[in-house]
C-alpha cells in the first residue's frame, strides 16, 4: 500500500529525514520508535501533508499514486488518517457536527450520498460503542476542555468513523495514565483489519503490551536503521538506543 | 490561504441593473425638496412641520467624524432625495405591480408571491427605492389586530399612533444622520401589536437601492403594547453601483409592560469592489425603548455588506426589570470598514443587558467594536454581560475594541470579556486532515465562532445568514 523510498526531508530549514525507506502492506501494524528529534513526527506530518515541511529527495508511493502530488484533504479522502499527538481545539463546533461534515466530505469524494442526520447518529452510536467512548464527548465542542485521555479517544473515534486504509498514530499514548492507555489501545485494536494498515509512533514499550505489532523499526538520524519484530521493542526498553547506534556505526 | 483570498474576489451576486422608470428628483436638498417629498406623499401638515423642523436642525449640525472609518465625504447636494417607480398608489393585487419590479424581486429571491409566503409563513413588506410597493398578508394580520404596513400607509391610516411615537426614541436632534432622516425619510415599515397579542407570524422587509445617486432614508417604527410579542426580520440587498450610496435609516422600537420585540437583520448591501470603489455607506440609528416593566428588546444582526458600516443598535432600559440584548456577527473584508456596536442604558431597577459581538476581519477589512454600557444613578441591581470576540483572517486586517463602561450605581454588576484570535494553521490542518477543503475548514471554524449569535436568529434567517457568511468569507477565514 505504502512504499517510501529514500525519503529526504526538512522541517523548516533543518534536514531531518535522510534517506528513509519503509514498505507497509494492508493488515500490517508497524511501530516506529527512536530517540527524540530523530524524525518520527516529521515522518507522520509529511505523510499527512502538513505545511512547513519540504521533501528534498525520494518518493512516496501510495496505492500507485505519488502521494506528494496530493493535498492534505485529498490524502485524507484517499484513506490516510493521522491521529495527532496534540489534537487542537475547535471551539463552537460540536464534535458530532464536525464528524458528520468530515464523513460526508469523504462520502462525496467516493461518489456516495451524504448521510442524513438519523443515519449518521446510528453510525455514530455504533462507533462510540466500538471504541467504548462516552457519548457525551460527541456533543461537546471539538477537543475543547477535553482531558488528554479524552482527546486521544476522540482521535480514535474519528478514525473509527472515517475508516481509513492507512492510520498514522503519532504518540497516541503520550500523556495517558494506565486506564486511559488501555482504553485507547482497545479502541485501536478494535479497528485492526486485514484491509487497514497502521503506523504507530511511540517512545514506550508499554503501549505495545496492548497493541501487538507486526514490525518494529528504529528511526535514528533520519533513517530506519533497524527493523525487527515485537521482541525488538522489548530489547529497546531494556537497553535503550545506544547499542543500536553502535551497531549502526560499526556496520 | 490563497484559495481563500481568491474566493473573496468573487463578484457580488445580487448586482444587476433594474430598468424601472424612476420618478427621481434632481440632486440637492433645501426646504423646497422637503416640501416636495411631503407633497408627493400627500402627508398631513403636522408631518411636514416635523420634517421642516428636522431639516432646519440638520442645517445647523456638523457631520460627526469620530468614527474609526475613512471615506470619501458625502456630497449632500449631489444626491437625489426622492426616487419612486412610476406606479399607482394603493395596489390591490400583485397583477398591478410593474412586471420589471417583480422580476427584480424574483432575481433577488424575494418571495413576493403570497403563495410562496404562505409556505414560509412570513409576511413581506417590500420597499423598492423610496416607496413601498406591496404589503401582503395585511388581511391576515388585521384579524389579530396587528398593523403591518408601509410607513406612508400608517401615516394615512393610523396618524395618531404615528404622531404619538415618531421621534420618541430617536429625536430628530439626536445626531446628524437622524436629523437628515427625519427631514427626508422616504418610507419604511410600521408595526403595531395590540395588547396581549402574540404576532402570529414573523414580519419581514426587504430593501433595495436602485437608481444612481439616490440615498435611502427609510424609517421604521414598531410599537408593542403591553403583553405583546413580535419577531421582525430585516434583510437587505442592493445592486452593484459605482458611486457610493448613502443609507441613513432610523429604526425606533417601543415595548410596553411585559412586551417583547425581537428585531433580526441580515445585511448584504454591496460592499464595494476589491479596490474599495462603490459600496453602500450604512449609517443607521437603531434604538429600542423598553418603556414598560419587564419588557424586552433583542437586536440580532449579521452584517456582511456595506463599504462603511456605522451603527449601534441600542436599548434604553427604562422599565423596571427590562431586558436588552444585542447579538451581532459583523464581517469586514476586502476594504470594508465598520465602526459598530451597541449602547445599553440602564435607567430602571433590576434591568439586564447582554451583549455578544462577534467581529470577523479579513483581507484588508477593518472593524471597530464600540460599545457603551451606562448604569445611571437610579438603576438599582443592574446587570450587564458583554462578550466581544474578534477573529482575524490573514495578516492585513484589523480589529479594535472601544468599550465605554459608566457605572453610577454601586449595586451594579458589569462583566466584560474580550478575545482576539486568528484561525490557526493547526486548526486548518486538523480539519484538512479529516478531509475538509481549506474553504470548508474556514467555514466550519467561523460557524463555530458565530454559533452563539446564529442561535438567536429565527430559523429561516439563520440558514440564510450562514450561507451569506460562507459566500462572503470564501477564502477569508482565519
Amino acid at each position: 500500500m505504502l512504499t517510501i523510498t529514500n525519503l529526504a526531508a526538512n522541517a523548516g530549514d533543518t534536514p531531518i529525514l535522510k534517506g528513509l525507506n519503509l514498505s507497509v502492506n494492508p493488515g500490517e501494524v508497524h511501530v516506529i520508535m527512536g530517540p527524540n528529534g530523530a524524525g518520527k513526527s516529521t515522518l507522520s506530518n509529511i505523510l499527512a501533508g502538513r505545511p512547513g515541511y519540504t521533501v528534498t529527495g525520494g518518493t512516496i508511493d501510495y496505492d500507485g499514486q505519488d502521494l506528494l502530488e496530493l493535498e492534505a484533504h485529498e490524502r485524507s479522502r484517499a484513506g490516510i488518517f493521522l491521529a495527532f499527538q496534540y489534537p487542537v481545539e475547535i471551539p463552537g463546533v460540536q464534535n458530532q457536527y464536525f464528524l458528520r461534515t468530515a464523513l460526508n466530505a469523504h462520502r462525496k469524494a467516493r461518489g456516495e450520498t451524504p448521510l442524513n442526520g438519523a443515519d449518521f447518529l446510528r453510525l455514530l452510536k455504533k462507533k462510540l460503542a466500538l471504541v467504548k467512548m462516552d457519548p457525551e464527548l460527541a456533543r461537546r465542542e471539538v477537543n475543547t476542555g477535553f482531558s488528554g485521555g479524552e482527546k486521544k479517544r476522540n482521535e480514535i473515534l474519528q478514525m473509527a468513523m472515517l475508516e481509513p486504509r492507512l492510520g498514522l498514530l503519532d504518540e497516541i499514548d503520550s500523556g495517558l495514565d494506565i486506564d486511559a492507555l488501555k482504553a485507547v489501545a482497545d479502541g485501536v485494536n478494535a479497528l485492526r483489519s486485514p484491509e487497514r494498515a497502521l503506523i504507530v509512533i511511540t517512545h514506550y514499550q508499554r503501549l505495545l503490551d496492548y497493541i501487538t505489532p507486526d514490525y518494529v523499526h528504529v528511526l535514528m538520524d533520519g533513517r530506519l536503521v533497524k527493523s525487527g519484530g515485537a521482541d525488538l521493542a522489548k530489547e529497546l526498553e531494556a537497553r535503550g538506543y545506544d547499542w543500536v547506534r553502535q551497531e549502526v556505526a560499526a556496520a | 490561504m490563497d484559495a481563500v483570498h481568491d474566493r473573496l474576489q468573487r463578484g457580488y451576486e445580487a448586482g444587476f441593473e433594474s430598468l424601472v422608470e424612476s420618478d427621481t428628483f434632481p440632486p440637492g436638498l433645501d426646504e423646497n425638496v422637503v416640501r416636495a417629498i411631503s407633497a408627493k406623499k400627500g402627508e398631513p401638515e403636522w408631518l411636514l412641520e416635523y420634517r421642516l423642523k428636522a431639516y432646519r436642525s440638520w442645517r445647523l449640525m456638523t457631520e460627526p467624524t469620530w468614527a474609526h472609518v475613512n471615506y470619501t465625504p458625502v456630497d449632500y447636494d449631489g444626491i437625489s432625495y426622492f426616487s419612486a417607480p412610476k406606479q399607482k398608489p394603493a395596489l390591490k393585487s400583485l397583477d398591478e405591480v410593474d412586471p420589471e419590479l417583480l422580476r427584480t424581486y424574483e432575481k433577488l429571491g424575494i418571495p413576493l408571491r403570497e403563495q410562496e409566503m404562505l409556505a414560509g409563513v412570513v409576511a413581506v413588506d417590500a420597499v423598492f427605492d423610496s416607496v413601498s410597493v406591496v404589503t401582503t398578508f395585511k388581511a391576515k394580520l388585521r384579524e389579530s389586530g396587528v398593523i403591518f404596513c408601509s410607513f406612508s400607509e400608517a401615516v394615512k391610516e393610523v396618524p395618531d399612533l404615528v404622531r404619538q411615537y415618531l421621534g420618541s426614541v430617536v429625536p430628530h436632534t439626536d445626531n446628524f444622520f437622524a436629523a437628515l432622516n427625519a427631514a427626508v425619510f422616504s418610507d419604511g415599515s410600521f408595526v403595531y401589536i395590540p395588547k396581549g397579542v402574540r404576532c402570529p407570524m414573523e414580519l419581514s422587509t426587504y430593501f433595495r437601492i436602485n437608481a444612481k445617486n439616490t440615498g435611502q432614508f427609510e424609517r421604521t417604527l414598531i410599537i408593542a403594547e403591553a403583553g405583546s410579542y413580535v419577531s421582525y426580520l430585516e434583510g437587505c440587498t442592493a445592486p452593484q453601483r459605482d458611486e457610493n450610496q448613502l443609507h441613513a435609516a432610523v429604526v425606533e422600537l417601543i415595548t410596553m409592560d411585559d412586551a417583547q420585540i425581537k428585531y433580526s437583520t441580515v445585511q448584504n448591501w454591496y460592499p464595494g469592489d476589491a479596490e474599495g470603489k462603490g459600496g453602500i455607506y450604512n449609517f443607521v440609528t437603531k434604538r429600542g425603548l423598553c418603556k414598560g416593566r419587564n419588557s424586552k428588546i433583542s437586536w440580532t444582526q449579521v452584517e456582511t455588506g456595506s463599504a462603511i458600516t456605522w451603527k449601534y443598535p441600542s436599548c434604553i432600559l427604562q422599565g423596571d426589570g427590562s431586558i436588552g440584548q444585542f447579538y451581532s456577527v459583523a464581517l469586514s473584508s476586502n476594504l470594508q470598514q465598520a465602526d459598530t456596536g451597541t449602547k445599553m442604558i440602564h435607567i430602571g431597577r433590576d434591568t439586564t443587558s447582554t451583549i455578544v459581538s462577534k467581529g470577523i476581519s479579513a483581507m484588508r477589512g477593518q472593524q471597530t467594536y464600540r460599545g457603551s454600557v451606562k448604569i445611571l444613578k437610579g438603576a438599582e441591581n443592574a446587570r450587564n454581560h458583554t462578550q466581544c470576540d474578534s477573529l482575524l483572517i490573514g495578516g492585513q486586517c484589523r480589529a479594535d475594541t472601544v468599550p465605554y463602561i459608566e457605572v453610577k450605581n454601586a449595586s451594579a454588576q458589569v462583566e466584560h470579556e474580550a478575545t482576539t484570535s486568528k484561525i490557526s494553521e493547526d486548526q486548518l490542518f486538523y480539519l484538512q486532515q479529516r478531509g475538509l477543503s481549506a474553504e470548508d475548514a474556514v467555514s466550519l471554524i467561523v460557524n463555530g465562532f458565530c454559533r452563539e449569535v446564529f442561535r438567536e436568529l429565527p430559523m429561516e434567517f439563520a440558514v440564510e445568514a450562514q450561507k451569506l457568511l460562507e459566500i462572503s468569507l470564501e477564502g477569508a477565514v482565519g
